[in-house]
């Protein structure tokens, strides 16, 4: 019995590492800005606006280490892997630097289960970087999550390996 | 026999914004082996009148899976009056059953005259005139007919006057776009009610079916709005920080059950959507959503993780323990209940594969109805006799119907882009 729930989650993981690393134009999406790699997002500031006149250079250097937005997440979980706590890490100190500045969390689900269902599972996802966040010291001020579940697919398909792409929160700068 | 009877013919015309670019392509596949036979003869109509009123018949009918209709090649005669009628000839060829009419202008418009005889005892069964102020009536004079010739044979009222409401997404990645959409059952007349480059979900009929409920998003924020078909008007009934999401109408109509979390996480909360006041239904720490009214008003069925993974559970009206309903398979989601009350639809996780399923409340037996991998959003058709759903067809995601038993199933697929989140129209009262 408990074979058959760890088994798939095993597999699913494996299969969205391999997605990542060898998929050329997926990892320009996470490594690109977060300005520009969601433009369905309207009202985004450019990449530097936000930090105009202040010349901390703490808090440029915290910007500058904003590799990658995205947390990806195992099937129907949204316990944060050790694999993407760099990216929280990264994000908590450019925004305990830069105490002005803004993200919206964006929760995501792949297209398994019920649509709003799935708006439960990415708020949920959305709110453990939310509160990973919180507990490294950022303001909640700063911090607004919301959830498309399914509706925002990053990779269209219906295979694992968009599934695991999908399962995400991206965090966007505002 | 009894003498013509004159009804008084009204249904909703919608007032919207404009046609669908796309109509749905409907196929059907599968029969009941106890299909009634049955003869709808083409109608002698007047010149101006263009829609094959008997085709339309003929198409509600045998897509229902409970006729089997004769092929126009197949008919002997084609009687236009019950004197015409050689109830020998039809009964030879196996049909039980026989739809005669004609169509002509009349004052003020049109009136469509239609028989339905029994070929066994000869005698006519039903007579009706129905009038149409327009032209543009008459694709839903024809349905009337569906309607009341299936009533009439299965004692069960017919569905065919109703609306499909669904939402089409075309277009990848930020070219996306959200339609919400109101089509005929048949799939004929689709008109765009609300239109967005943000997610459009979970449609929702009032019991008049004057409204619909539909959750959108906007300023990054999501939030349910109310529209009303009539004066195209909407109007946002919640937006909450957090989700805003599942709206389920009472069947009197007077509330709305809904899912919010502005209080730390996904809990159903009931609307009156008299007053605007709101009662808190379920306070757990799991996601709790999907609500659904029982028929009767006095339980709502809704979906929880509570127990580690998404199953269905049953609630009073008046709050309190929630009761798990569902237990076999791995996940249940999304329950809506049949007309009786009896059963429940829900979408059932097993051996990898979403697919629908029909729960007995008493007995907790589950029958699976779809044989699809990613199968969802199932709700009855008026009448009980057929469940409509989402599924991933070769193209892209289809809408199709089962049949309660499972024999007859029908896809709806739009020539482009995904068609998902069928709701069917309640009947016209």
């Amino acid at each position: 019995m408990q074979m058959k729930y760890w088994l798939p989650a095993a597999v699913v993981a494996m299969t969205m590492l391999s997605a990542c690393s060898s998929t050329g134009s997926r990892s320009d999406a996470s490594t690109a800005p977060s300005q520009t790699s969601e433009p369905y997002t309207d009202s985004i500031a450019p990449s530097g606006s936000a930090l105009e006149g202040e010349g901390f250079d703490a808090s440029m250097a915290a910007e500058r280490n904003l590799k990658s937005n995205l947390v990806y997440f195992d099937f129907d979980q949204s316990s944060i892997k050790p694999e993407y706590q760099s990216v929280v890490d990264a994000y908590a100190r450019y925004l305990v630097a830069n105490p002005a500045a803004k993200v919206r969390l964006e929760g995501h689900a792949d297209e398994r289960g019920t649509r709003e269902y799935n708006i439960g599972l990415g708020e949920r996802r959305a709110m453990a970087v939310e509160a990973a966040l919180r507990a490294q010291g950022v303001s909640s001020q700063q911090l607004s999550v919301i959830s498309y579940g399914e509706e925002r697919p990053a990779a269209e398909g219906h295979d694992e390996d968009a599934w695991a792409l999908n399962r995400r929160v991206q965090i966007v700068r505002q | 026999m009894s003498s013509l009877k004159a009804v008084l013919f009204t249904f909703l015309l919608l007032v919207c914004s404009g046609a669908a670019h796309a109509e749905l392509e409907i196929t059907v596949t599968g029969g009941d082996v106890g299909a009634l036979p049955i003869a709808i003869v083409p109608f002698t109509q007047d010149g101006d009148i263009q829609l094959d009123l008997a085709q339309v018949v003929d198409n509600d009918l045998s897509r229902s899976g409970r006729f089997r209709t004769l092929p126009r090649g197949d008919m002997l005669q084609k009687p236009v009056t019950p004197t015409q009628v050689d109830a020998k000839t039809w009964r030879a060829q196996g049909i039980d059953n026989l739809v005669i009419g004609q169509a002509a202008k009349s004052d003020g418009g049109y009136v469509v005259r239609f028989f339905l005889i029994d070929t066994v005892s000869g005698q006519q069964i039903m007579a009706y005139d129905i009038p149409a102020r327009s032209l543009a009536q008459m694709r839903y004079v024809a349905h009337q007919i569906a309607d009341l010739v299936y009533e009439k044979l299965l004692g069960v009222p017919g569905y065919f006057n109703t609306k499909i409401a669904y939402v089409s997404a075309t277009g990848l990645q930020h070219e996306r776009r959200f339609e919400l959409i109101v089509a005929d059952a048949d799939g004929e007349n689709p008109r765009v009610i609300a239109m967005s480059r943000e997610p459009l979900m979970s449609p929702a009929w009032s019991p008049d079916r004057k409204q619909l409920a539909f959750v959108g998003y906007e300023r990054g924020r999501s939030a349910i709005y109310l529209h009303t078909l009539s004066t195209g008007k909407v109007k946002r009934l919640v937006s909450e920080r957090g989700i805003n999401g599942s709206p389920a109408f009472s069947p009197d109509g007077r509330y709305l059950a809904v899912t919010l979390s502005f209080e730390n996480n996904p809990d159903i909360y009931v609307i009156d959507l008299q007053s605007g006041a709101r009662r808190r239904l379920t306070d757990h720490y799991g996601i709790d959503t999907e609500p659904a009214f029982s028929p009767d008003g006095r339980t709502l069925v809704f979906t929880s993780d509570r127990g580690g993974q998404p199953q269905i559970y049953q609630v009073s009206v008046d709050g309190g323990d929630a009761r798990r309903v569902t237990f076999e398979g791995r996940q249940n989601l999304r329950a809506s209940y049949a007309p009786d009350g009896r059963s429940i639809v829900v979408v059932n996780y097993a051996g990898g594969r979403y697919r629908i399923g029909m729960v007995d409340l008493t007995s907790g037996d589950l029958r699976i109805l779809s044989d699809g991998r990613l199968d969802e959003s199932p709700s009855f058709a008026p009448g009980g006799a057929v469940v409509i759903y989402a599924t991933q067809g070769p193209h892209g995601a289809e809408l199709a119907t089962v049949s309660v038993d499972g024999r007859v199933r029908q896809r709806l697929r739009q020539t482009t882009g995904d068609v998902r989140e069928p709701a069917w129209s309640p009947l016209a009262r």
